[in-house]
């Protein structure tokens, strides 16, 4: 049929256009189809029409529904013709054109003779349009042929009634279900591939019924399946059999693990490809079950087949994630494959290579990260810089290596996601590795001194205000950020000048300077820069000249805006001007969740740009300037620590109180934060009454009242104690809120002259040992560890008895001891049988507490447990011993 | 995961990343312009691959693509991010070596353009609603020829059985590798 086309484009055969279908043209196509009408059918023209209708719906032509309907009736009329080729062409076009239900109708009887005739193509074909075309009604005028069809003895015929089935399945699943006898004897086909598709519909008919399922996949794991495909097919329903099964099972043999295993021996690469991946992904898989897997993943790493490659890499590079250990073994291979051409292999063996690499390697990494960085995808860039912030999280010692890398590609072109990832991943280990900070943040500025993005060039700027001036040199960054504001567009410009407000009020010897280049900023063009900058030179500039004292400037400027800015938005939507200013104190400060409780979990979840930098500190620092403001608490001395906010009172009742434990070396203060939910309410000299008979080595010193406690504005009441210098005492406190209420008009808001004095029981609080621990991570436990004295080492074991699992005891323990984890260490490996947990703190005192734990857990679940404690002092490591008994 | 292996698309582009043939199983792209952004990004993103003696395997966008190159066309598999990479390859590796039958190893536009009704064929025979219909080329291929016995059309000069012969002769190579 070829010649016909060539014939035609003879003449524009010498061009450079040589396709047959050049100049082709709907509506001169539509006008050839008139030939289907032709009482005289010329077959071999009317399937080159056919072929350029094709042509046209293929490069994405569409026709008119008018048009369609007019091609599709005019195609149903060369079912007349005997011819082979001409009907396979009809099939298809009938299917591309997915006729209406009423035009279905015209050709059902054509396609019914067809898949009854002695052509076994016919009826393969007819079966495959007739079911895509159909509808329900239709479906089971057909039902009893497809049926036999499904067991009929020519494999194509069989195969195109099960894949149909497993179509209709999705739209009949009433009529196609009836059929699973069928389809069961089908299962037992010699023909590869009809196999493969009666096993795919047998397990769709089933696949809400567990038990059938789990009995089809135990008689067929037997043997007996042929085809790969099909093969491929049993393995992962296998597996969701395992899955299903292994809640009850836990112990012991693994059901059908040897099938799975066996299938690693498969002749074929598809199906032993499919069992290794399988294995891997079992839930809690253990590595001697892994490393046969793991094993022919690695005699992939090394294949000819670009294909077989990256599925192993790919893989394992998920096994990396959970199992690095069981991964070490492919190191090599892996390495070898760093410079693999296909640069999806190589940026998953480097991720891999990351996920798995020890200290030693890190350098050597990156050096062959470097030349391969350049000639990837952006996608891959994410992922790789992804990979080295967590390994150089792992390994903290090698961060120079890995800043240079980080700054480095930052420099090359990228796009938003790229770059803001590299930020995102100098930021946090800027917060995480103390030593990184200086360079950190040097690289940061070069960055914003060319950087295309706004959003990420504001959020460096802020971020160079909070850690800029705490740094040995500050000055030399006042360059950088100055030439924001003469370079950058508004936005970028405003965030600078609070930025330079910063560096002013935190750096005494800067701010003389920062005033001139201020008042430059007074001539901007834009009002939000103009304001700013007014702002900060009237506030910071005179002495106190809009009151309060120089530490209530900086915490009104650069503070943390201690209201919810939801509630302070809907304040200000109901303010409605008047005479009375708009006062922020009067703003809700209570949300539905604790701010504070929330910035100060020191959880990895608030990293990035987006948070707030160095969140635990601030709320620290914020702390310790409210108990510095109060003169009472003056003569504690320095806070050692504030704890976490504690309930105090169940959610939704009238009062909410929760209390923060404020620890100093010879005080406790404990830091009453009240909300009173009733409007019709007023609370004045509100206090705390504690009893502390259970608590005997705590006397109470003072009480500070909250003088007034209006409807839903938070206040707080003091109450302190002293105890011995130096000593973790613990003790137990029950609490009793004590006020004068007052009724309030809720129409006037004016509250009654008469009170009444009224109580309300809260919970009790304790104080823990763990409450005179500080978390502090070490960056290098082994070293810090090393440079302890050893003579101040406490040894013992403990036999904690029957425990759930291991990773449960772990976080128990570091609750007990309240310390930092270090190196990751909190996190348990699945179903692993020890544990070794690095943990590191400082204890009042300001005494140095390093604590190596191992745990082992036995068949019984008997958990054991070895402490060792190194500290400066031997008391201290004593002491520790003494918390973990109790606790 | 737990379902039968599926291929989203299998596409026959030129040299230019124009489409020769091809046939979409799922709704992932809804649109033509979805479509045809998706045949570009791919075709860009492999152009400078070297995927003529193997086939080479790419991620894009979420999805598994699996291609293979000859002469001014341009063969692509796509599966879903989870599926079995090797069976996506057997799929590409039985378009290809079917194509390659049906068009006695002339396989360049031109010739794919001038029978376009085998390889819309061949397509039709290898998936059938992103469910693989077959994966062995002879058979594959065979089974459109048989269509074509008849019709002594561009099969004409060879026969069922010659052609079963040359499936039969790569066999043979593909095994003595």
């Amino acid at each position: 049929m070829a010649q016909p086309f060539v014939k035609k484009d003879d003449d524009l055969d010498e061009e450079e256009e040589y396709s047959p279908f050049y100049g082709i043209e709907k509506g001169a196509v539509l006008q050839e189809a008139r030939v289907f009408h032709d009482p005289q059918l010329d077959a071999r023209r009317c399937s080159q029409v056919i072929t350029k209708l094709l042509y046209l719906l293929n490069q994405g032509e569409t026709f008119t529904k008018v048009e369609a309907t007019e091609v599709f009736f005019a195609v149903t009329k060369l079912f007349q013709s005997k011819d082979t080729v001409l009907r396979r062409m009809v099939y298809l076009m009938i299917k591309d054109l997915s006729p209406s239900a009423d035009e279905v109708i015209i050709v059902t009887s054509s396609l019914m003779k067809d898949m009854n005739s002695k052509t076994d193509m016919y009826r393969a074909n007819a079966i495959r349009v007739l079911c895509r075309i159909t509808d329900s009604t239709l479906l089971t005028q057909i039902e009893r042929y497809l049926k036999q069809a499904i067991v009929d003895k020519n494999p194509v015929v069989a195969s195109a009634a099960l894949v149909s089935g497993v179509h209709l399945l999705q739209t009949n699943s009433e009529i196609v279900k009836r059929w699973s006898n069928e389809v069961q004897e089908a299962v037992q086909s010699r023909a590869a591939l009809v196999q493969f598709h009666a096993l795919a519909l047998l397990h769709q008919i089933r696949q809400n019924d567990r038990l059938a399922v789990s009995k089809l996949v135990t008689s067929l794991t037997k043997g007996s399946v042929r085809s790969p495909l099909a093969q491929c097919l049993l393995i992962r329903y296998t597996s969701q059999v395992i899955r299903e099964s292994s809640t009850n099972t836990q112990a012991g043999e693994r059901p059908f693990f040897d099938y799975l295993e066996s299938c690693l021996r498969h002749k074929s690469e598809m199906v032993v490809f499919e069992a290794a991946r399988a294995i891997t992904e079992l839930s809690g898989v253990t590595s001697r079950e892994l490393t046969p897997a793991i094993t022919v993943l690695q005699l992939f790493l090394s294949s000819s087949k670009p294909v077989l490659r990256f599925a192993a890499i790919r893989t394992l590079n998920k096994v990396a994630s959970t199992h690095p250990l069981a991964v070490t073994n492919c190191n090599i291979d892996m390495e070898s494959l760093i410079s693999d051409q296909n640069r999806s292999i190589a940026t998953l063996a480097i991720t891999t290579l990351l996920k798995t690499g020890n200290e030693s390697s890190v350098d050597r990494l990156m050096k062959q990260i470097t030349n391969f960085m350049s000639d990837i995808a952006d996608e891959f860039k994410i992922v790789v810089v992804e990979a080295i912030r967590s390994l150089c999280l792992k390994f903290p010692l090698k961060y120079r290596s890995m800043m240079n890398f980080l700054s480095n590609i930052l420099r090359e072109e990228g796009g938003f996601d790229y770059k803001k990832a590299i930020v995102d991943s100098i930021v946090i280990l800027i917060r995480d590795i103390p030593d990184a900070k200086e360079i950190g943040l040097f690289h940061l500025c070069e960055f914003i001194e060319d950087c295309e993005f706004t959003y990420l060039s504001t959020q460096i700027l802020h971020f160079l205000g909070n850690e800029g001036p705490k740094t040995s040199d500050p000055s030399k960054y006042i360059r950088y950020i100055y030439n924001r504001v003469i370079l950058e567009n508004a936005t970028v410009r405003a965030s600078a000048v609070s930025t330079l407000a910063k560096f002013g009020a935190m750096v005494d010897s800067l701010k003389p300077r920062i005033f001139v280049l201020l008042r430059r900023c007074l001539f901007d063009s834009d009002d939000e820069v103009r304001d700013r900058a007014t702002l900060y030179l009237n506030t910071l500039g005179t002495d106190a000249s809009v009151g309060g004292t120089d530490e209530d400037v900086k915490d009104f400027l650069f503070g943390p805006l201690d209201v919810p800015l939801v509630n302070l938005e809907t304040s200000l939507r109901n303010y409605e001007a008047s005479d009375i200013p708009f006062d922020i104190n009067l703003v809700p400060k209570e949300v539905k969740s604790q701010p504070l409780a929330e910035k100060k979990a020191p959880g990895k979840k608030a990293i990035g740009l987006g948070a707030p930098p160095s969140g635990p500190t601030t709320v620290v620092d914020a702390y310790e300037k409210l108990l510095s403001s109060i003169s009472e608490f003056s003569s504690f001395g320095k806070l050692f620590k504030s704890c976490s906010p504690m309930e105090l009172t169940e959610p939704e009742t009238e009062y909410a109180v929760n209390v923060v434990k404020h620890i100093f070396d010879g005080h406790v203060v404990f830091q009453y934060n009240c909300t009173n939910t009733i409007p019709e309410q007023l609370l004045e000299k509100v206090t705390v009454f504690v009893d502390a008979s259970e608590a005997e080595e705590f006397s109470e010193v003072l009480t500070k009242p909250l003088r007034s406690l209006p409807y839903d504005s938070p206040g707080q009441t003091f109450v302190a104690f002293e105890k011995p210098e130096g000593v973790p005492a613990i003790g137990k406190f029950s609490n009793l809120l004590k006020f004068v209420v007052k009724e309030v008009d809720p129409a006037t808001g004016e509250a009654d002259e008469e009170g009444v004095e009224d109580e309300y029981q809260l919970e009790d609080l304790e104080i823990v040992a763990a409450d005179y621990m500080l978390k502090v991570g070490v960056s290098n436990f082994k070293n810090a560890w090393e440079n302890m004295d050893p003579d101040n080492e406490r040894i013992d074991e403990y036999g904690l008895g029957v425990k759930e699992s291991l990773a449960e005891t772990v976080s128990a323990v570091i609750d007990i001891v309240g310390m930092q984890p270090c190196e990751g260490t909190e996190v348990v490996p699945n179903n692993s049988r020890s544990h070794t947990c690095l943990l590191s703190g400082i204890f009042i005192g300001n005494v140095k507490v390093l604590v190596r734990v191992s745990f082992g857990i036995d068949g019984s679940k008997q958990v054991a447990m070895k402490l060792a404690v190194r500290s400066e002092d031997p008391e201290i490591s004593e002491k520790i011993h003494e918390i973990v008994a109790e606790g | 995961m737990d379902c039968c292996p599926s291929i989203k698309n299998v596409l026959l582009l030129d040299s230019e990343g124009k489409r020769v043939a091809v046939k979409y199983y799922t709704d992932d792209w809804p649109t033509l312009a979805a479509k045809l952004a998706y045949e570009k990004s791919i075709f860009t993103k492999t152009l400078k691959t070297n995927a003529r003696t193997e086939a080479e395997i790419a991620m894009l966008d979420g999805y598994i693509v699996v291609y293979k190159f000859i002469q001014d066309l341009h063969f692509f598999v796509t599966g879903g991010d989870d599926e079995n990479e090797l069976i996506i390859a057997t799929v590409l590796q039985g378009f290809f070596d079917a194509v390659g039958l049906l068009l006695r190893n002339n396989v360049d536009k031109r010739s794919a353009l001038e029978n376009l009704d085998l390889i819309l064929l061949c397509l039709d025979e290898i998936v059938d609603g992103g469910i693989v219909l077959e994966t062995e080329a002879s058979v594959i291929a065979s089974k459109v020829a048989a269509n074509s016995l008849d019709g002594a059309t561009s099969l004409s000069e060879q026969t069922i059985s010659q052609a079963l012969a040359t499936a039969r002769e790569h066999l043979a190579r593909s095994l003595l590798k």
